[in-house]
């Protein structure tokens, strides 16, 4: 049986899946529940500096989208960083770190950008015993306004800069949270390695108005007839957050800088998605928000199971596995061709890929009038649209074209070489072929 | 002291009143707002949809299941009353396990279809709990237009006559309007009084005048409609019952269902119908189940229903036949009733065994039977008629029958089977046929 034990920059859990700094972890209570459920580790919820508390809004601070069934799909919330007191906080982390010496304890950190306040708030974290700290970069509302969270993660600059202070003043491992609320997550990931940071965590919630509520003429959630922008995040953010994780995972001036994947991570497949794809660990909220802390132990027994099934031995072998593969679309293989195939055993006759394909793609699907639904190989492009749009799991496949054959499409000789946009003549701006 | 399941005889009152109300109790209770939201996700919304070929009165069924998951069920009975007036009733009484919900691809896909009978009753009940009407009449035409039977087929076409402009008056033998929809299904799939409900609803779009206690042949005559109405559009049913051709069968209690079936929906309290404590139906469509599961839920020890052919071969739908056998209806196939038994009234009734040509294999057995319930088929009733074909009213095209200026539609006429939908097909395409006929002779 595969050792999920985890080690991401020095800080060891039992296993990889990690509870982000977010309502669940607030507080002592739900840190051991958490804990006693069997979470690997927890960022705590990001604390201020000394002094009165922030308050949070007294209406509805979350919205959401739901799928079939009310599944929730996404979540979006306008709650703030911690709205308890320093003192109580960092007693109550104190505790649960001694009762729990194995698990994690990351506490996420947001002062304003003056060294003296950061200077003042390590020293407190450093003495309850915590393995390290997060520097919250991301929220962006409320915090925000004030010059903090996502005001800061906009600001290559400023990350460096306090990532430099923090480095500075702590013996601890520093992990700079990123907002993906800017156009190349490469940029800030790029200025906290600059700033000597050990790991990024992405992504954090995405600017939203979830849904405007056609009564009130209001965006939802709406407080006293008004609305504001919030943080989105569960599964519907999950492929933003994996191309971001991706971007940062094969970029050559980052290789190397330990990622911790966060983003709609609701299953053990989302999980090891996130490790395929470059992250050293995942950390987890909405999931958690939704079900309860019980779901960490499908997503144990799912990554054991699936790692047992490839033969790998710890979630170590599994990071990074995706990353070679992501490319650039110009490096995409275009003697590549396949075709659709549907298979009439599985086929039940919704006719969903014909609509599909008749009405908005390449009318490469016919239809007889005794229903079978059968692929055109002279028109089809492969472009996948009537696989997604099929509700049978593997009714319609995609089949590579042997080469040597004829593409009935094209009437040209599917080749067997690779050959891809750079050197293709059509292209402007080719490359010499060698 | 009072009757209960083992008096002898005939009795009423067999069951505590709470126990006949939950018997009675509407068979599939309508479904909440979650619950119609979670059935109406399970739409693929088929293109080309089988559903929709599979219904009579072809319904856009994707369409107004995907109106109730967007949260506008009123928009989605729109959609099913715009092709099906009685689509409340169809929505309870339809044999959708064997039209539109065998058709669904999820059928085929899963063998759990998308409940479309039950979703379409949700949008409709909605719309019809609402005041007014979602239709609207063209501008008045000044033709007046006759239609006899205020059943499903005469209601269907003198709401879409209504609708196109005309003036319609629909004569009924019975006392209140709707047809079997009233008189000829089970209790327990039309509650509190919808059938009256719906058609008052129905009439809400104006123009319709319903003229009850009026029999064709022996309060009016077609003669007399055709020379006073500018159409005349027969929708009667099938008023005769078949005869069961065994000796003795006119002892007592030796009764129709269909009349049993009517009496029931017309009782106020079900504790005061006599019922026997062995009941025999003998037939196999749906009124035959009609009967039988009544006659249990009234309280009978021991109700058999027999058939003369095997299994396969029953009207009677497989759902229809589980829901008697769940309701401890014991089914006999492939016997035919050969003789009567008793002094006066039936005591028992002996059955020959026959294969499905209906060939005896020599054996008999006997029934202890205080009533026989005789569901052997209808047939259609009446003189002066137009002609007729196989023992219905001759029809081709939209209804149109031997006579010119007459149409027919519904369980009287030719074509397409014995359902309240296929009849509400046939009244609805009379009407447009109607129109159109009347509009170009100008």
């Amino acid at each position: 049986m595969a050792d999920l034990t985890s080690n991401f920059v020095g800080i060891k859990s039992p296993n990889p899946f990690w509870l982000a700094s977010a309502p669940p972890t607030d507080k002592e209570y739900n840190v051991r529940r958490a804990f006693e459920a069997g979470w690997g580790g927890v960022v705590w919820k990001t604390l201020g500096e000394d002094g009165p508390p922030v308050v949070n809004v007294n209406g509805p601070r979350y919205g959401a989208i739901w799928g079939a069934d009310r599944r929730l799909l996404g979540l979006n919330n306008i709650e703030l960083i911690t709205d308890r007191p320093l003192h109580v906080n960092l007693q109550e982390i104190k505790s649960v770190k001694r009762d729990y010496p194995d698990r994690a304890m990351i506490v996420s950190l947001m002062v304003p950008c003056v060294e003296e306040a950061w200077k003042a708030i390590l020293p407190l974290v450093e003495e309850t015993g915590a393995d390290g700290v997060e520097l919250n970069f991301g929220c962006p509302h409320g915090m925000s306004e004030r010059g903090m969270g996502s005001a800061v993660g906009q600001v290559p600059e400023y990350i460096e800069m306090v990532t430099r202070w923090v480095k500075q003043n702590t013996r601890m491992p520093c992990i700079v949270k990123l907002t993906p609320n800017i156009t190349d997550i490469r940029k800030p990931a790029a200025a906290a390695k600059a700033g000597g940071a050990d790991a990024v965590s992405l992504i954090n919630t995405i600017n939203s108005i979830t849904s405007v509520n056609l009564d009130l003429f209001a965006p939802e959630p709406t407080i006293d007839g008004k609305g504001a922008h919030g943080g989105y995040c569960g599964p519907a953010v999950k492929p933003i957050a994996l191309n971001m994780v991706a971007e940062i995972a094969r970029s050559a001036d980052l290789r190397g800088l330990p990622i911790s994947g966060i983003g709609g991570v609701t299953t053990w497949r989302d999980a090891a998605e996130y490790l395929a794809m470059g992250a050293g660990n995942v950390q987890v909220c909405t999931a958690a928000m939704t079900y309860g802390f019980k779901i960490v132990q499908e997503m144990i027994s799912g990554l054991s199971d699936y790692l047992d099934s490839k033969d790998m031995h710890s979630p170590a072998e599994l990071i990074g596995r995706a990353v070679p593969n992501t490319s650039d679309w110009q490096h995409l293989n275009l003697n590549y061709i396949s075709k659709a195939k549907i298979n009439q055993d599985l086929c039940i006759s919704c006719g969903r890929c014909y609509a599909a394909c008749e009405d908005t793609s390449h009318q490469a699907i016919a239809m007889s009038d005794d229903r079978v639904f059968t692929v055109k190989d002279d028109e089809c492009v492969a472009c996948n649209l009537c696989v997604n749009v099929c509700p049978v799991e593997n009714c319609i496949t995609m089949e590579q074209m042997a080469p040597g054959t004829t593409d009935p499409r094209t009437g040209k000789l599917v080749e067997a070489d690779y050959g891809n946009w750079t050197t293709h003549p059509n292209n402007p701006n080719r490359v010499a072929a060698e | 002291m009072s009757a209960n399941a083992l008096t002898p005889g005939i009795a009423a009152g067999r069951l505590r009143s709470d126990d006949l109300q939950q018997n009675f109790a509407d068979l599939h209770p309508p479904m909440g707002q979650h619950e119609a939201q979670v059935a109406a996700d399970r739409c693929y919304f088929c293109h080309d949809a089988p559903c929709v070929t599979a219904c009579p009165t072809a319904i856009d069924i994707p369409l107004f299941i995907r109106q109730i998951a967007t949260g506008t069920p009123e928009a989605a009975a729109k959609t099913i009353l715009s092709q099906n007036i009685l689509g409340g009733m169809c929505a309870r009484v339809c044999p959708t396990e064997t039209l539109c919900e065998q058709a669904c691809v999820r059928e085929t896909a899963e063998g759990k279809p998308v409940r479309i009978g039950q979703l379409q009753r949700h949008a409709t009940d909605i719309l019809q709990a609402k005041a007014g009407h979602p239709f609207s009449r063209a501008a008045p035409t000044g033709r007046r237009i006759a239609v006899v039977g205020a059943g499903p087929a005469g209601l269907a076409c003198a709401h879409r006559l209504a609708m196109k402009g005309h003036d319609v008056v629909v004569f009924d033998a019975r006392p209140k309007a709707g047809g079997l929809n009233e008189y000829g299904i089970a209790s327990y799939k039309s509650t509190d009084d919808f059938a009256q409900a719906e058609v008052n609803w129905l009439l809400g779009i104006g123009g319709i005048s319903v003229q009850n206690g009026q029999a064709l042949g022996r309060d009016i005559t077609l003669a007399q409609l055709q020379a006073q109405y500018d159409a005349v559009f027969l929708g009667i049913g099938l008023g005769g019952v078949n005869a069961l051709g065994a000796d003795g069968d006119d002892k007592q209690n030796v009764l129709d269902a269909v009349d049993f079936i009517a009496d029931l929906r017309q009782a106020s309290d079900m504790a005061t119908l006599p019922i026997g404590r062995d009941v025999v139906v003998i037939g196999g469509g749906m009124t035959a189940i009609d009967a039988a599961v009544q006659a249990k839920l009234l309280g009978a020890l021991n109700v058999t229903l027999v058939y003369r052919r095997g299994r396969a071969r029953m009207n009677a739908s497989p759902f229809e036949q589980d829901l008697a056998a769940s309701k401890g209806v014991r089914i006999i196939t492939n016997a035919t009733p050969v003789q009567v038994l008793g002094n006066g009234a039936v005591r028992e009734i002996e059955f020959a065994y026959t294969d499905d040509t209906l060939t005896p294999t020599g054996d008999t057995f006997r029934l202890a039977a205080d009533q026989v319930f005789k569901a052997i088929g209808q047939t259609l009733a009446g003189s002066g008629l137009p002609d007729t074909d196989k023992g219905k009213i001759a029809t081709v095209g939209a209804g149109r029958t031997s006579i010119a200026g007459v149409w027919a539609g519904g369980d009287c006429a030719t074509g397409g089977d014995d359902l309240t939908v296929t009849a509400v097909a046939q009244g609805r395409d009379a009407a447009e046929d109607i129109h159109a006929t009347l509009t170009a002779e100008g």
